[in-house]
């Protein structure tokens, strides 16, 4: 099993340095490894050098923090909720904060990149707490079938809120093109808040996973080894929250990478938390800098909303799991 | 004794249902931006109205109306035996994927042939579009049939792959709508979130005899919906073919859903609302509870597009964000009381 994660982590790692450098070098002009180098090092502030530090790179950052963190919030959360499925864009609350930020960005008054800090924030708390409500309330709840469609009937309720929000503002179409995800806007601000918020609730949803672990085997060993699973869920839910919303802020609603990749690492290295949480953020930073390649350079010059590619993946991999789960 | 009560209780429950959508259709005619009164409505219904008055009824508001008991028919009773059968309280057609899939047939029929939005829609787009529309929601019931095909199907593995059909197809469906030019996109967007826009007498003629057929069918099919919500041991037990009826109810709801969605949009939550609280005042015999679910989705539909019409005016919003909102919150509610 250990040889296992060591392989995994080595190939992700290789795989993210590769991933990097070809987002650095590919697109609607080619630069060399070289001209990346010396974009970092030697900075001389021609064309290319420009090119990278203020265009590729940021992009190429945000996209790995977000792939990151979304796949690391799935995992969490289907440890804390002991169900294969659930994930932050299938329980409705990235496109909570979808609305939250969709109303912001035509409001004149709390527009800009703080603004859809904040609002995302603001509407990945009121679905995040809803969801939170739920499946607390009652033990019935916590059935599969009935969480999804849950979260399913908040997702739609959110996001047509939104469209017809932007329908009124006339700008539906930015709008849906923004729900559908994409780091076209990305810049270092966004970069920053990303690395520094983002990361703090990172570390210390790492720090939780042992005790997921434990709440992973169910209610009553968790209360036999002396951790509260209602705490511990609580604690989970309430880190993941910020994540979800300076997530979507930056990317807008990229769905399912939190569901497939947590579930593809668990195949290969079994259901320890501690290792899995890392491993998934890792190999999400890895699908989303390749994906968010694929989705600018396939068609260039026009650009494809990166949730396609994800949405892509994901939807037989939710099919697939549907299918084992033994009811 | 008790059961006397009961009866009475349900009477009494049927006839304030049937009074309300009374004053709902009434209200409905009354309101807009030439508002008329109670009396002018039944004098110009009765044939003695004036110009105006007869325009204003019989070419737009009536037709409107019309259609929204129609289309809050066919989705209450399709929500009615999606419930039924799969014995979930929460199963609905526009979150399963059914209402997705036809909105995806129509959204590809709007976008090849895209010039005729703005004028009058011909006679046989209305014909056409149903059919689209159906078999649209015929194929996802039939692609969520077979993903979860796994020796007979359970209800919650049918409810859960077609959640995941429903995210697949609404991620095509935005994908392509992202390709559209900007007032094309407009429209797929009021119509994907549901808008009785556009009513005429025309959608009416063509969806109006087939829905009611269907609901008909369903009706005399109820006492196996019964049988079958007790469950698939008892129900087998009983003589019913669970897995054959299983098929023919849920195409039956699809082509329902699908004769709806066709004509109004993508409008959720009417089939989750209808049939909750037909079943919480009428009980589970579903020959009354699928009659007063679709009668009871009919007063939601023609409130809420009565707001949808009015809110804004003279800007218009899709009646089916109306009806999530409505619906939401009772939802959230059904989330956190019910303990079953």
């Amino acid at each position: 099993m250990n040889k296992r994660v060591v392989i995994l982590t080595i190939v992700g790692l290789l795989g993210l340095i590769i991933a990097v450098l070809a987002s650095l070098s590919i697109g609607a002009k080619d630069i060399s490894i070289e001209e990346i180098y010396n974009a970092i090092f030697h900075y001389d502030g021609g064309m290319n050098q420009q090119l990278i530090r203020e265009v590729r790179a940021p992009r190429m950052l945000s996209a790995l923090l977000v792939g990151g963190m979304l796949a690391l919030t799935g995992a969490m959360m289907q440890g804390v909720m002991r169900n294969p499925v659930s994930e932050p864009s299938i329980m409705g609350i990235t496109q909570g904060a979808t609305l939250a930020v969709a109303i912001s960005s035509i409001s004149p008054v709390i527009g800009g990149i703080y603004g859809n800090f904040f609002m995302g924030l603001f509407g990945a708390l009121i679905s995040g707490g809803l969801i939170l409500l739920f499946s607390m309330k009652s033990d019935s709840n916590q059935s599969i079938s009935r969480i999804l469609l849950a979260g399913t009937a908040l997702s739609t309720f959110f996001l047509s809120l939104a469209s017809v929000i932007a329908l009124l503002g006339n700008r539906s179409q930015e709008l849906a093109f923004w729900i559908a995800g994409g780091f076209r806007q990305a810049n270092w601000l966004q970069v920053g808040f990303l690395a520094i918020v983002g990361g703090i609730f990172t570390i210390l949803s790492l720090c939780m996973s042992g005790k997921i672990n434990l709440v992973n085997l169910g209610d009553e060993v968790a209360i036999g080894l002396g951790v509260s699973p209602e705490k511990i869920k609580f604690y989970t839910i309430l880190f993941l929250i910020p994540i979800c919303g300076l997530c979507v802020s930056v990317a807008g609603n990229i769905g399912f990478v939190g569901l497939f990749i947590p579930h593809i690492i668990r195949k290969i290295i079994g259901n320890d938390y501690r290792k899995l949480m890392p491993l998934s953020f890792l190999w999400g930073s890895v699908i989303l800098v390749v994906a968010d390649i694929l989705a600018r350079t396939l068609i260039a010059p026009y650009e494809l909303p990166v949730g396609l590619f994800t949405a892509c993946i994901g939807v037989p991999v939710f099919l697939l799991l549907v299918r084992k789960e033994n009811r | 004794m008790k059961k006397a009560s009961w009866k009475t209780k349900k009477t009494i429950g049927i006839f304030v249902c049937i009074l309300l959508l009374v004053i709902a259709f009434i209200v409905g005619l009354m309101i807009g931006s030439y508002s008329m009164t109670p009396l002018e409505v039944i004098e110009t219904l009765f044939g003695n109205g004036n110009k105006m008055q007869n325009f204003t009824i019989f070419q737009i508001r009536l037709p409107r109306i019309c259609l929204a008991i129609i289309v809050a028919s066919g989705l209450g009773v399709s929500g009615g035996i999606l419930q039924g059968i799969t014995r979930n309280p929460l199963a609905e057609p526009g979150m399963i994927g059914i209402n997705a899939g036809s909105a995806l047939a129509v959204v590809l029929f709007i976008s090849a042939k895209t010039t005729e939005y703005y004028s009058a829609i011909s006679t046989s787009t209305a014909v056409i579009m149903p059919i689209i529309a159906m078999i649209g929601a015929m194929l996802s019931v039939a692609l969520i049939y077979l993903f979860a095909y796994k020796k007979g199907v359970t209800p919650v593995r049918f409810i859960l792959t077609g959640v995941g059909i429903n995210a697949g197809i609404t991620a095509i469906i935005s994908f392509y709508q992202l390709n559209m030019s900007k007032g094309d996109y407009n429209q797929v967007l009021t119509w994907t979130n549901g808008s009785l826009w556009g009513s005429n007498w025309t959608y009416i003629a063509v969806t109006a005899p087939l829905i009611f057929l269907l609901i008909l069918v369903v009706l005399f099919k109820s006492r196996t919906l019964d049988v079958m919500g007790l469950g698939d041991e008892l129900a087998t037990g009983l003589g019913v073919s669970v897995q054959k009826e299983m098929i023919v109810f849920l195409a039956l709801s699809a082509i329902l859903a699908g004769l709806a969605t066709s004509v109004a949009g993508n409008i959720a939550f009417l089939g989750l609302l209808g049939p909750q609280i037909a079943k919480k005042i009428f009980g589970s015999n579903h020959r009354i509870m699928l009659l007063m679910s679709a009668c009871i989705s009919g007063i939601i539909l023609i409130f809420a597009d009565t707001v949808a019409r009015n809110l804004f005016s003279p800007l218009e919003i899709p009646v089916g964000i109306v009806v999530s909102i409505l619906g939401v919150p009772y939802f959230i509610y059904l989330m956190i009381k019910d303990k079953a």
